[in-house]
């Protein structure tokens, strides 16, 4: 057996990515796709792959990988080397910062407001595989605040954002904006004019997108950052810890909440950063985070909220 | 000048329509929309001012619909 058996390169295993599924011998192998955009070569390729060396389908996963199922170990380095020729890489699993997801960002998305494809594959590049020495680490960019990929429930979400600012003489008094703003941040003014009330802002671009003459413009763009969500069996919301964080500080700002999180996580076992936060207080991680971010990091904040899913009168 | 109504017509249809109708159109010619309340209102000028052309003015109505002023502009 062992002579037909050929030689595998265990190191493919460490950095995980391989799945052990139901069946002998068989695994579940999970492709590294940042913010789930897939050139089409390449996903002509996995195409090939999977019906070479997998079972009837592929599974598309939650957090856009494509999962090859039903591949024989004994097929891990051929698997690895052919998807390689494509430049595609294996995903990881395990406690470390996982593939980020992102929406289809601002290129061809009208509603986008900031480049989170871009953002995606730089974490990606980056900071990918990093060990965090406690749990998993998940990541989401959103490019507006619709934010379709539910970044709040990411150990760190990131979240489009613009403020606004009205040039006057440009308005035309036809109220669409006013109209248009969810969460009435905008009032009719003794001019006709919309007066703005920031505190109510959520900086979802909505008066921008929909002004006919760009009366409106961005004051600032950048990112919210929610930071200590996760869902799974004791689902947990991300909170406020930073606004407008410009993009080119993404990643280190992950660097910062990462280097926090192993700190403070210390002697806590396998414990995500969301019950970190809430052991040891906001005040500890906001302190961290103005240090280096102070244009950014909110005044205060909230620990992430736990949401009771188990509510209910069971019968 | 030429009134297009696209009240009851909804997005993205309404955009289309008003293309069509722009296309025929000479640069510089001026054409009123007449546009619902809601999401056609949010989004068909948005679109036409995308395409180039020019919105001159937008106006609600007291029946509540909208008027729509562009001037077309292409190429």
């Amino acid at each position: 057996m062992s002579d037909t058996t050929p030689k595998i390169d265990l190191s493919n295993l460490k950095a995980g990515g391989f799945i052990k599924q139901r069946g002998k011998d068989l695994f579940t192998v999970r492709l590294r796709v940042p913010g789930g955009r897939m050139r089409i070569e390449r996903l002509k390729r996995i195409a090939e792959v999977a019906g070479k060396y997998g079972g009837e389908f592929v599974h598309l996963s939650v957090r856009q990988s494509i999962e090859l199922i039903d591949i024989n170990f004994r097929h891990f380095d051929a698997v690895v080397a052919e998807l390689g020729e494509a430049g595609q890489k294996v995903a990881s699993c395990g406690a470390r910062i996982r593939v980020p997801v992102a929406c289809g960002g601002c290129e061809y998305n009208p509603n986008g407001l900031v480049d989170t494809q871009k953002s995606a594959l730089d974490v990606d590049e980056k900071l990918f595989g990093t060990p965090t020495g406690h749990h998993k680490f998940k990541v989401a960019f959103a490019g507006c605040p619709f934010d379709c990929p539910k970044s709040a429930t990411n150990d760190i979400g990131f979240q489009g954002a613009i403020l606004p600012v009205l040039n006057k003489t440009e308005c035309i008094s036809c109220g669409l904006c006013t109209k248009s703003c969810v969460p009435k941040a905008l009032e009719i003014g003794a001019d006709k004019k919309p007066e703005f009330i920031s505190e109510k802002c959520i900086w979802c671009g909505d008066c921008l997108k929909v002004c006919p003459t760009s009366a409106w413009s961005e004051e600032k763009r950048g990112y919210t950052v929610r930071i200590g969500g996760k869902w799974g069996r004791n689902p947990l919301v991300g909170t406020l810890f930073a606004t407008f964080l410009p993009e080119e500080q993404v990643v280190a700002f992950i660097e910062t909440v990462l280097a926090w999180y192993r700190e403070k996580a210390e002697t806590r076992g396998r414990i995500r950063l969301g019950d970190v936060i809430i052991a040891e207080g906001v005040r500890s991680l906001l302190d961290r985070l103005r240090k280096e971010y102070s244009d950014h990091v909110v005044a205060d904040t909230i620990p992430p909220q736990i949401i009771a899913t188990q509510t209910g009168i069971q019968s | 000048m030429q009134l297009i109504d696209l009240r009851g017509v909804s997005c993205p249809t309404n955009f289309v329509k008003a293309k069509l109708v722009l296309e025929d159109l000479e640069n510089g010619e001026i054409v009123q929309i007449l546009l619902d309340d809601g999401e056609p209102v949010k989004n068909v000028p948005r679109s036409l001012q995308a395409d180039g052309h020019k919105l001159i003015g937008l106006q609600q109505t007291s029946e509540g619909h909208y008027i729509l002023e562009v001037e077309k502009n292409e190429e």
